[in-house]
C-alpha cells in the first residue's frame, strides 16, 4: 500500500512550510501523500512575528505553532537539524547535509529568507547580529548582558521590533535609518514624523538619512559607527535588519527560473518554472514581488495545498493584501491599501494631532465614495473598521472626515458589525470571514472570546481584528438571546452580588448552609474562598473556626503568605507604617532567631520570610508579646493605610496625616474584601503617600481632607477619583464606610475597586449619589455594617496562638513532629533563599548541608 | 515521635494508621509521613470518607498538597492544588487541568475512628 502513495517533500519548516502542512492535513491528504519536512533551525516551526516576545514574557516553548504530537501523529516526518542542499530535478531527488536522500513527487519550496546585511565595512565584526530566529535572539540576550548601548540599523517594521527587543533588555537604544523617515513602506512622511517622535519619547534614539560608512573595532570590540555626514556613534553592538532577501539558492543550484534581484518565480498556482516544484512564502517572486508578510505567504500555502491535492475549488494567488497593524514600542502603527494614493485621480485627507501624537490618513476615490487606503500613526483603533469599508467597497458617509474624528456619533452607522457582508474578511492571517465566525458561534454554541479564537483561529495571527471578532461574537450573541452568565461557579447560580444579599437577608452563617439553601456539590476552590470572604465581611467570625476553616484559601488558613517553597511569610501590622526603635528591634530578634529572610515592603511593613508552617505559632507568639497584631497581608483584606510624616515634622505639610492613617488603619483592619484593599493619607498636595494610586486615598488640604477613591497600582495603574472635598474627619471616615461596604456588597469576586468602578453604570455620578446623597437609602445600614465590623474585630494571630485547637493545624505532618525534609536554603547577601534546582542537587550530594530546624 | 503507627495485616493491604478522624477538619486535608513518603489525607465534609493522594505537588514542586481546597467539578472529588491551584481528582490523582499530569494515590480508610493508609501507593496507568 504505501508505495501507492506520493511523496511530498516540504523544504524548511518555518511558519508558512508548517502551515502547508497544517492545509494538508486537513484536507485529507493523508490517504495519498506521504508528508516529509526538513527543518533546519534546532526547532520546529515557530512564531516569527511575534519574536521579540522572547525577551518579554515569552519561551521558545510559548512561541512553537506546533500543536503536541501534530507531526507523530499523523506520520509527518520531520528532519530536524537537517537542511537540503542539492535538488535534482531529473532525478526527482533531493539531498540533506546530513546525507539523507528522498525520491519526491512533488516539492516545496518553503525556505524563506534571510536578513540583509548592507555591505559596510566592519559588517561582521565581533558585536554585529541579525534578527531572525531564536538562536539569534539567544545570541543577542548573551551579548547584550555586557553591553550599555544598542543600535538596530534599519528603521523598517522588523527594525523597529528589534529596538523593541533591545531596549527590553534594558540597553540604551538606537535606531539608525538611511531612509529620510522610518518605515518608509508604510508610512508618508508626516506619519514617519508622529512614530519618530513617539519612538524617541519611549527612549529610542532614532538617526534618519543617515548613510553608515565604517564600523570601528577598538582591541576586538566593537565600539562606533561612522556616517556618511561625518558623524557617529559610540555603541557596544549593532543588529542588523535592513530588509530580508529570499533564500533561493537551491533553486539556483537546479535551475529554476529567478527573478533579476533574486526570488523564485512562481505562477498563480505558486509552481516555479518546474511544475513538480512549488514554492510558497518569503522565497517566492509573484510578478516580481517578494511578500515579506505572513498573511501572503499563509495564502500561498492555501493556494499550493489546493492544486497539490488538485481541488476543483482550487484558488488562485492574484496577489496580496499587504495591510498591517502592529504596535510597535507600544505604538500603534497601522498602515493599508492603497496608502501613497496612487490610483489615478484618488485624493488624500488627512489629521495630525501633535498634541496626542497621532496621525490619521486616507486614500478615498476621486468623489470621496469609497476609501482605498490608508495610514493610521499613534491611535490604529479604527483600522478594522476602515479595513472592512475598504475591502468591502462600502458606501462612505458623506463627509469621509468623521471617519477619522473618534467618537462621533453619526458614523456609527457606517459601519455596524450587522452591516458587514458574510463574505467580509474579519481575519485576513488565517482568511477568516464573518459568516465563518457566525457559523461557529452558532453551531459550537460559543459564548467566548478565547474559544471562538481557538476554533477558527481568527485573531491568533497579528491580532489587529480581534476587536471586530469581539463585535461578531457579542453581536450574534445577542441576536440569539444567550444572556452572559455571571455565575459564582457551577455551584451556585447567583452572582456574587446576589449571593450576598441572600447571605445577608437569610442571615446564613456557614458555608454548608448557604450551599443547602442557595446551591449545589460540594463547592469547589471559586466559591469556598469568596463565601469565606463574604462570611467573614458580614459577621466577622474567627476564619479558623472549624465550619469557615476548608473555605480558605492557603494564604487564609495558615494566617501567612505562601511562598514558591512553600514556606511563608509572616508581616506584622505596623499602622500608617509608624514604629517605635523597640518594636523594630523585636521584629529584628524574631527574624534572627528563627532565621528569616527579612525585606521591607511596599506598603512601609517588614515581611519575614521562609518560615515553616510549625514555626508560625511560634513566631507570633514573640510577635503578640511584643505588642505585634496580623497584618491581614495574607488576606483579600484591607493590607496597610501607608503615610508622609505630614504636619507634625514636614515643612510643607498641612495636616496629621500619619496620625490620621493610623486611626484609619486600626479602623478597618481586618476588612475583608473582594480583593486587597490598600489605603493611603497624604499631608499635602505633594503626595507623598501616593493616595492616588489606592483603593481608597485621602489627601490633606488647607481645609481638611480630600477623598479619592477606586485607584490602583500594580499591573493596570489607574488614577483615583475624586469623590469629594475638604471634608471634616468625621464626613470622611462616614464616607469611607459607606464606600467600602459598597463596595464589598456589589463587587465580583477578586474584583479590585478600579475595576469596580469601571463597570460601575452612572459612573462617578452614580457614586457619588449613593455615598454622598444616599440615593438608595442604605447610607445607615452599610455605616451600621461597617460598625459592627469595627466592634468585633480581633487579632486573629492572637486568637490563635491561644486556642490550642486552633494551634493544631500548624504542623507539617499529623503523626509526627518532623520538620518538611525536601526545603533547602543557601546563603546570599547574609541572608538565606531557597536553592535553585541546580543548588538543590548539590546540596543533597552533602545531606548536613540542609537547613535544620532551630525548633 | 511518631504516633500509634501500627500494622495490621487483616487483608491483602498492609494498614498504617495514621491519627483519629477528628483530627482532619470536615473539608480539609492533613499531611502524614508514611515511612519516607508525605502522604495527603483528605477528608469530605463531617462524614468519614477520605481519600490519600501524594503531599507532592508536581507543578509548584514543592510539598503542600494536604492544603489544597476539597470541592467538585460536575460532581467530581478533587483538590485543588495551593500555589497555582490545578485541580485534581481525589479518587485516581488524575490532573484534570493537564491530562498529561496525575499524582499518586494511596488506599484509605477509617476503622473505629482512626485513619488509615494502605502502605504502598498506586499510580494510575
Amino acid at each position: 500500500m504505501p508505495n501507492s502513495k506520493q511523496t511530498l517533500v516540504v523544504v524548511g519548516n518555518g511558519m508558512v512550510g508548517h502551515r502547508l502542512l497544517e492545509l494538508m492535513v486537513a484536507k485529507g491528504a493523508l490517504d495519498r501523500w506521504n508528508l516529509i519536512t526538513f527543518c533546519e533551525e534546532p526547532r520546529v516551526a515557530y512564531d516569527r512575528v511575534h519574536l521579540s516576545q522572547y525577551f518579554v514574557n515569552k519561551t521558545a516553548a510559548d512561541l512553537t505553532l506546533v500543536e503536541p504530537g501534530f507531526y507523530q501523529d499523523n506520520g509527518i516526518q520531520v528532519y530536524i537539524g537537517d537542511r537540503i542542499v542539492e535538488i535534482d530535478r531529473v532525478q526527482q531527488r533531493v539531498k540533506s547535509a546530513n546525507g539523507v536522500e528522498i525520491t519526491y513527487d512533488r516539492l516545496v519550496l518553503a525556505t524563506g529568507s534571510y536578513p540583509f546585511v548592507p555591505p559596510i565595512q566592519g559588517n561582521d565584526a565581533t558585536g554585529t547580529f541579525v534578527y531572525r530566529t531564536i538562536d539569534d535572539l539567544d545570541a543577542i540576550k548573551t551579548y547584550a548582558e555586557q553591553s550599555r548601548v544598542g543600535v538596530v540599523v534599519g528603521g523598517g517594521l522588523l527594525g523597529l521590533e528589534c529596538a523593541n527587543a533591545l531596549k527590553s533588555l534594558g540597553l540604551e537604544t538606537h535606531v539608525v535609518e538611511f531612509a529620510p523617515r522610518l518605515m518608509p513602506v508604510q508610512l508618508d512622511e508626516a506619519g514617519g514624523e508622529i512614530l519618530k517622535e513617539k519612538i524617541q519619547g519611549l527612549g529610542v534614539q532614532v538617526h534618519t538619512s543617515k548613510v553608515t560608512t565604517d564600523i570601528v573595532s577598538e582591541n576586538g570590540k566593537l565600539a562606533s559607527m561612522q556616517f556618511a555626514d561625518e558623524t557617529s556613534l559610540q555603541t557596544d553592538m549593532i543588529v542588523f535588519s535592513a530588509g530580508i532577501r529570499p533564500r533561493d539558492e537551491l533553486a539556483r543550484g537546479c535551475g529554476l527560473q529567478l527573478g533579476e534581484r533574486g526570488g523564485v518565480v512562481i505562477d498563480e498556482a505558486c509552481q516555479t518554472s518546474d511544475p513538480k516544484i512549488y514554492a510558497i512564502g518569503e522565497c517566492a517572486l509573484y510578478q516580481q514581488r517578494i511578500f515579506g508578510l505572513v498573511a501572503p505567504g499563509y495564502q500561498m500555502a492555501e493556494v499550493a495545498s489546493d492544486h497539490l491535492l488538485s481541488l476543483p475549488t482550487a484558488q488562485q494567488f492574484t496577489g496580496a493584501d499587504m495591510s498591517t497593524k502592529l504596535k510597535l514600542l507600544g505604538v500603534d502603527v497601522a498602515s493599508f491599501g492603497d496608502n501613497f494614493a496612487k490610483t489615478p485621480g484618488a485624493k488624500a485627507l488627512a489629521v495630525t494631532d501633535a498634541v496626542a501624537g497621532t496621525y490619521k490618513k486616507l486614500v478615498v476615490n476621486a468623489d470621496g465614495s469609497r476609501l482605498l487606503g490608508g495610514i493610521l500613526v499613534g491611535d490604529a483603533t479604527a483600522y478594522g473598521t476602515l479595513l472592512q469599508l475598504m475591502q468591502n467597497q462600502m458606501a462612505l458617509p458623506g463627509s469621509p472626515l468623521s471617519l477619522l474624528v473618534p467618537a462621533s456619533s453619526d458614523n456609527t452607522a457606517a459601519l455596524s458589525i450587522d452591516n458587514l457582508p458574510d463574505t467580509a474578511q474579519i481575519c485576513s492571517c488565517n482568511n477568516v470571514t464573518k459568516g465563518q465566525l457566525c457559523e461557529a458561534i452558532r453551531d459550537d454554541n460559543i459564548t467566548d472570546l478565547p474559544t471562538l479564537k481557538k476554533c477558527t483561529n481568527a485573531g491568533t495571527g497579528c491580532g489587529g481584528c480581534v476587536p471586530l471578532v469581539k463585535d461578531v461574537l457579542t453581536s450574534e450573541l445577542k441576536k440569539s438571546g444567550v444572556e452572559v452568565n455571571n455565575h459564582l461557579c457551577e455551584h451556585f447560580p447567583y452572582s456574587r452580588q446576589e449571593l450576598y444579599h441572600l447571605l445577608r437577608v437569610g442571615e446564613i452563617k456557614s458555608f454548608e448552609a448557604l450551599l443547602a439553601q442557595h446551591g449545589t456539590g460540594y463547592g469547589c476552590e471559586i466559591c469556598k474562598p469568596t463565601v469565606g470572604s463574604m462570611l467573614a465581611s458580614s459577621w466577622n467570625e474567627h476564619v479558623l473556626n472549624t465550619p469557615h476553616v476548608g473555605l480558605q484559601d492557603t494564604n487564609d488558613a495558615f494566617l501567612a503568605n505562601i511562598q514558591k517553597d512553600g514556606t511563608y511569610s509572616v508581616i506584622p501590622r505596623i499602622p500608617g507604617g509608624e514604629i517605635t526603635p523597640e518594636k523594630l528591634i523585636a521584629l529584628g530578634q524574631v527574624a534572627q532567631e528563627f532565621d528569616l529572610y527579612t525585606k521591607i515592603t511596599g506598603a512601609q511593613r517588614v515581611d519575614l520570610l521562609g518560615a515553616r508552617v510549625e514555626q508560625l505559632p511560634l513566631i507570633w507568639q514573640r510577635l503578640v508579646e511584643t505588642g505585634f497584631e496580623s497584618g491581614h497581608a495574607y488576606g483579600k483584606a484591607l493590607r496597610t493605610v501607608k503615610s508622609c510624616v505630614g504636619s507634625t515634622w514636614c515643612r510643607f505639610g498641612v495636616q496629621d496625616s500619619t496620625s490620621l492613617a493610623i486611626e484609619l488603619e486600626l479602623r478597618y483592619r481586618g476588612l475583608r474584601s473582594p480583593h486587597k484593599l490598600k489605603s493611603a493619607v497624604s499631608g499635602c498636595t505633594r503626595e507623598c503617600a501616593e493616595a492616588q494610586g489606592k483603593d481608597f486615598g485621602i489627601i490633606a488640604t488647607e481645609n481638611g481632607w480630600n477623598l479619592y477613591v477606586c485607584g490602583n497600582g500594580g499591573m493596570k495603574p489607574q488614577h483615583a477619583i475624586l469623590l469629594a472635598t475638604d471634608l471634616d474627619k468625621e464626613t470622611l471616615i462616614k464616607y469611607i464606610d459607606r464606600f467600602l461596604v459598597f463596595y464589598i456588597r456589589t463587587a465580583d469576586k477578586l474584583e479590585r475597586t478600579s475595576t469596580w468602578f469601571n463597570k460601575l453604570e452612572g459612573g462617578l455620578e452614580y457614586l457619588k449619589q449613593v455615598i454622598i446623597e444616599d440615593a438608595l437609602g442604605i447610607a445607615d445600614e452599610l455605616e451600621a455594617q461597617m460598625q459592627y465590623h469595627v466592634n468585633t474585630y480581633q487579632c486573629e494571630w492572637k486568637a490563635t496562638v491561644e486556642s490550642a485547637e486552633k494551634m493544631q493545624r500548624f504542623r507539617h505532618f499529623v503523626n509526627t513532629d518532623a520538620v518538611d525534609p525536601s526545603l533547602a536554603y543557601v546563603q546570599e547577601r547574609g541572608q538565606k533563599r531557597p536553592a535553585t534546582e541546580a543548588e538543590r542537587v548539590v546540596l543533597n550530594q552533602s545531606k548536613d548541608a540542609l537547613v535544620t530546624p532551630a525548633h | 515521635m511518631i504516633r500509634e503507627v501500627s500494622t495490621t495485616t487483616a487483608d491483602s493491604t498492609a494498614w498504617v494508621t495514621i491519627c483519629a478522624l477528628d483530627a482532619i477538619a470536615p473539608n480539609t486535608g492533613v499531611n502524614a509521613q508514611v515511612g519516607t513518603e508525605q502522604v495527603a489525607i483528605f477528608r469530605i465534609g463531617q462524614t468519614d470518607e477520605v481519600y490519600a493522594t501524594g503531599n507532592f505537588d508536581p507543578f509548584s514542586k514543592t510539598f503542600v498538597m494536604s492544603r489544597g481546597i476539597v470541592g467538585d467539578r460536575q460532581g467530581v472529588l478533587k483538590v485543588a492544588s495551593p500555589i497555582y491551584k490545578l485541580n485534581f481528582e481525589l479518587k485516581t490523582g488524575l490532573c484534570l487541568d493537564d491530562a498529561t499530569v496525575t499524582i499518586p494515590i494511596y488506599p484509605a480508610r477509617v476503622v473505629d475512628d482512626q485513619v488509615q493508609i494502605g502502605a504502598s501507593c498506586h499510580t494510575r496507568s
